[in-house]
């Protein structure tokens, strides 16, 4: 399937191993990824905070841009953050067709327009949720080539990406908050449950009240080292330089050792899906995923003579 | 519509049992009740505590979701127990019981009673919860917007069930943040045109390092929140009120934090990540770095960073240049900055007083011969 394809600023930032296990993974998957590389950064909720008619129509300009991607059957991010700034901005557009018209009148200086048509709605996904809703769980079971037999994976969603439920299609037909679980089952996974699952990293007050944030981070990986977790899982990029690229300050707060590694999503489908731990950028996380890699070595040992040599 | 009534269903409770009086350490306990589906969580505690163990402590009085006792927890999450149908919570129970617990981030008094003086209303005092008036006080009423008053009546049905402070993230870490009950408590005032003290209000809530910088954005307290009060919008508008408005640059970076971001998408497109910690501490401009602020934090972070480049994770030119999208496409961002923030006021689309209109695309689509048809046929 095609998609017009908004990486985000950080997975091409500060977490290049994200847009590049991405990449990586696409073609696995037969996903076409058009890169809305003209779009700029929807704000985080941040330039909502400042000024909402701005991030309304900058993220307007996103959509009208990936509205032209001919033949694209949806929009999908690989960022909970975005995905949460996009779907508030999308829902104020959708929701008034005067203030649509209003923000429509300054994209038209670039000729751009957002258009919402209810035959053909510009439907903007998470790579996770089109990984279970697009893809399909089965269909993503019969392409695993080394199953996550014995690995065990703790789920860390990121607020955006599960809060406030009607904005995000939560419901008990699409349970997008338990979609990380049921991936990682398919992918042959252990799913590691912890209390700090659905919570915050701390990521957006770092710079305000660093403690409190490290604490939040530091709080929820321990969590998960008392739950016995190999590695965690997310889905955003924000969350991951909270708990992988702080985990050393972290630790220092909370007062004790974590040491626990955090995988962005594309990167343990990649794994299960055959990719190398190296070309998915495993060795550039700031806590090395020893475990995870370790774990994927015995697999290959394991696995080698089925080759016959 | 009237639903047909299910007959009486078995339902199981599990109860988080404390009472700290009595030295012992919190336990569950286990009853089946039998009501409709359609009956409430609070009902099947109290038939549990009628038919089984009197001594269960709850506290309700309305039992219609608008007096604010019965908050709870049901499955983990923040509710009111009046308010949530058994039906409703047995599906979202784990393993088919319908977990009950005492609220999050106030000490348990007893069972499912929580200290709300001990937390809740402190907070609530701590923003001064009542109207400063502007004077001259008028000698008839103030005359006031109808939007501005429609505005503020979103943070008046607040209920003070403690819900959203139950499961307040940022509490959970930093039990002193004044947290989402009183801080839309105190927009109700900020938004309240006959106010006298928006600006002594914004800057001691600004301010403080527990004040409006320390919602951590998790949403949290808009989903527990029964009556739609969406307490983390209120404080994001405290924020852009006091950072656009009162222009207050205050202690905890918040205000530079929000204006770097701001600045930095106007510059680049894109995040420029490098840039937004030093200039969040020392100021939004490519010298922020260098303010005795920006530079304590940097070297605090010096490991991060050396590491971070060692791994190849922080390519050392998008640390020092950072990544922009093409030149004509930042003009274009820019054209929409600047018309956007050259308004004279903002406009601001709030859906709590629009709400959502009909999809006039397609009405307004509608030829007028056959709108007016169907008119006609309607009255005839």
């Amino acid at each position: 399937m095609k998609v017009a394809y908004w990486p985000g600023c950080v997975s091409r930032g500060f977490t290049p191993e994200l847009h590049g296990s991405m990449a990586l993974l696409a073609p696995l998957l037969d996903i076409e990824l058009v890169e809305l590389d003209r779009a700029c950064c929807t704000g985080a909720g941040v330039i909502a905070e400042h000024n909402q008619e701005l991030a309304d129509t900058l993220n307007a300009r996103t959509f009208a841009l990936a509205q032209q991607v001919d033949g694209a059957e949806l929009m999908m991010n690989i960022c909970s953050t975005c995905q949460g700034a996009q779907s508030e901005c999308q829902e104020r557009l959708d929701a008034n067709a005067e203030y649509r018209s209003h923000v429509n009148e300054t994209l038209s200086a670039e000729g751009l327009t957002y258009v919402k048509d209810p035959a053909r709605p510009l439907t903007n996904k998470n790579f996770l949720w089109l990984l279970v809703e697009e893809i399909g769980l089965e269909e993503l079971r019969s392409k695993v080539r080394r199953p996550l037999t014995n690995l065990k994976v703790g789920p860390f969603y990121g607020c955006y990406i599960v809060r406030p439920r009607p904005r995000l299609g939560i419901d008990e037909e699409h349970p997008r908050d338990h979609y990380l679980e049921q991936v990682i089952e398919a992918l042959g996974g252990t799913v590691i449950e912890y209390a700090g699952m659905r919570k915050c990293c701390g990521f957006p007050i770092i710079t305000m009240n660093k403690e409190a944030s490290l604490k939040q981070a530091g709080r929820h990986l321990g969590d998960a080292v008392d739950a016995d977790a190999d590695c965690l899982v997310t889905p955003c990029p924000l969350c991951h330089l909270n708990l992988d690229m702080q985990q050393p300050l972290a630790e220092g707060v909370v007062g004790r050792e974590l040491n626990m590694p955090v995988l962005h999503l594309p990167q343990l489908v990649g794994l299960a899906l055959g990719l190398e731990p190296k070309e998915l950028g495993l060795s550039r996380h700031v806590v090395r995923p020893t475990p995870v890699i370790d774990w994927s070595t015995s697999v290959v040992g394991a696995a080698a003579p089925a080759g016959g040599w | 519509m009237a639903e047909t009534h299910k007959p009486p269903e078995k339902f199981t409770l599990r109860l988080r049992r404390y009472d700290p009086e009595a030295g012992e350490a919190p336990y569950w306990d286990e009853h089946t009740i039998e009501l409709e589906p359609h009956r409430s969580v609070l009902e099947a505690i109290l038939q549990a505590k009628d038919r089984f163990d009197g001594s269960i402590g709850v506290r309700c009085s309305c039992r219609q979701a608008i007096c604010g006792s019965c908050g709870i927890r049901v499955n983990g999450e923040p509710a009111l127990a009046c308010h949530t149908h058994l039906d409703a919570a047995k599906r979202s129970a784990k393993d088919g019981v319908i977990e009950i617990e005492p609220m999050g981030n106030m000490p348990v008094l007893k069972d499912l009673i929580v200290d709300m003086d001990a937390v809740h209303w402190k907070k609530i005092q701590r923003v001064t919860p009542w109207l400063i008036a502007k004077q001259p006080v008028p000698e008839r009423e103030y005359i006031v917007s109808k939007e501005s008053m429609v505005d503020v009546t979103q943070t008046m049905g607040c209920i003070q069930c403690g819900a959203c402070v139950s499961d307040c993230l940022a509490m959970e870490v930093d039990p002193g943040f004044i947290g989402p009950a009183a801080l839309a408590k105190a927009y109700r005032f900020v938004g309240d045109p006959r106010d006298d003290e928006h600006e002594v209000r914004l800057r001691d809530l600004a301010e403080d390092p527990q004040g409006i910088y320390d919602c951590t954005h998790c949403f949290k307290c808009v989903e527990a929140c029964p009556k739609d009060v969406n307490p983390m919008g209120q404080i994001m508008r405290l924020r852009r009120i006091a950072g656009n408005d009162f222009d207050i640059v205050d202690q905890n970076n918040g205000e530079r934090h929000e204006a770097t971001m701001v600045g930095l998408i106007r510059d680049y497109g894109l995040l420029h990540e490098a840039e937004m910690v030093p200039r969040s501490y020392g100021g939004n401009s490519w010298f922020g770095k260098f303010h005795p602020a920006a530079g304590k934090e940097l070297l605090s972070s010096l490991p991060i960073v050396i590491k971070g480049v060692l791994r190849r994770k922080v390519n050392i030119k998008i640390a020092i240049f950072g990544h922009k999208i093409a030149k004509q496409d930042l003009k274009g961002v820019q054209a929409i900055y600047d018309k956007v923030e050259g308004r004279k006021e903002r406009y601001e689309l709030n859906l709590y007083i629009t709400g959502e209109d009909e999809p006039t695309q397609d009405a307004a689509a509608v030829p007028l011969a056959a709108a007016q048809s169907s008119t006609e046929g309607s009255a005839s």
